[in-house]
């Protein structure tokens, strides 16, 4: 029983809807720091924003806070084997 | 898990359903998406340190204003995509319905979209191997080869994902998703937010890029 209360984790619609707001304002930010700042800093507020808008979307829109442990250790080992590699690239490229 | 599962829940149609299997089935279908374009975004960026400044001038070639559109529309989507699960868990079918028809017309605004952007393109010749696009620099036509091909790939996932939407959208309707079964449902959500997951990353990756 305790399985299937689990399984119907009720968030409520207030959750989503403030999440939602968040992302649209974290675009907001994105968008005009691409308009208004220098290349470098533009380019920081894209590296800072998106992965927290990417991670505000996996935690409550796809309910990953709500999961368990392994599910989540799970996702964070594909996401950090793709940094590795994305790491690993940069490191052969620019010692060419 | 040894407890007696109530006669209320899904068992009650003869069928073993395992929902912790079908999640974390759909999750590793999920890993092996972003694996796919986590190898494209790999691409992108190495051939954007090799040629920075002409990936920027590709960027401003772009229709930002509908790149931010659609990002905004994708938001929503998953928005309402959230709601109506969250609605038929406490059994409310009509939000449910009337949510997950909302996501879907806002995915096929988003092709709408996509559609007119890339005419836009091709009309000032800015597609592969027309004349207007090989008469630019190396890392332009490598530009506009990546562009076509990480935006076709991420546009063919929304239509999938309008494709499973309307078929869960039948199975809402008929009943065959309910308060007590609604595992396809939200196992089609994940699908959906990661499909906007991806797009969030296209945005600064092309169209924010001049």
């Amino acid at each position: 029983m305790e399985a299937i209360k689990k399984h119907i984790h009720r968030i409520p619609y207030r959750t989503y809807i403030v999440v939602w707001l968040v992302l649209l304002a974290l675009t907001a930010i994105l968008v005009l720091a691409s308009e208004l700042f220098h290349e470098a800093l533009a380019v920081w507020a894209m590296l800072v924003l998106t992965p927290i808008k990417a991670g505000l979307v996996f935690f409550f829109f796809m309910h990953l806070k709500y999961e368990k442990t392994t599910l989540k250790a799970l996702v964070f080992m594909t996401l950090g084997l793709l940094v590795m590699v994305i790491a690993l690239f940069f490191l052969d490229i620019s010692y060419r | 898990m040894s407890d007696p599962i109530p006669v209320s829940l899904p068992v009650q149609t003869g069928k073993h359903k395992d929902y912790e299997g079908a999640k974390l089935g759909m999750w590793l279908f999920l890993f092996t998406e972003i694996v796919l374009f986590g190898g494209l975004f790999i691409l992108y960026s190495v051939y954007r340190s090799v040629y920075p400044a002409d990936f920027h001038e590709g960027g401003r070639h772009l229709n930002a204003a509908i790149g931010i559109a659609n990002t905004v529309i994708l938001l929503t989507s998953s928005l309402t995509m959230a709601l109506s699960i969250a609605a038929i868990q406490r059994g409310n079918r009509k939000l449910s319905v009337g949510c997950l028809s909302v996501t879907i017309v806002f995915g096929a605004v988003f092709l709408i979209n996509k559609y007119i952007e890339w005419s836009g393109e091709i009309q000032k010749g800015f597609f592969p191997d027309l004349p207007e696009l090989l008469a630019q620099s190396h890392g332009i036509q490598l530009f506009f080869g990546l562009y076509y091909s990480v935006t076709g790939l991420h546009g063919l996932h929304i239509l999938a994902g309008i494709i499973l939407l309307t078929v869960m959208l039948i199975w809402l309707v008929r009943g065959k998703i309910s308060q007590s079964d609604f595992n396809r449902l939200e196992n089609s959500g994940l699908y959906w937010h990661l499909v906007d997951v991806i797009w969030i990353f296209l945005l600064p990756l092309f169209y924010l890029a001049a």
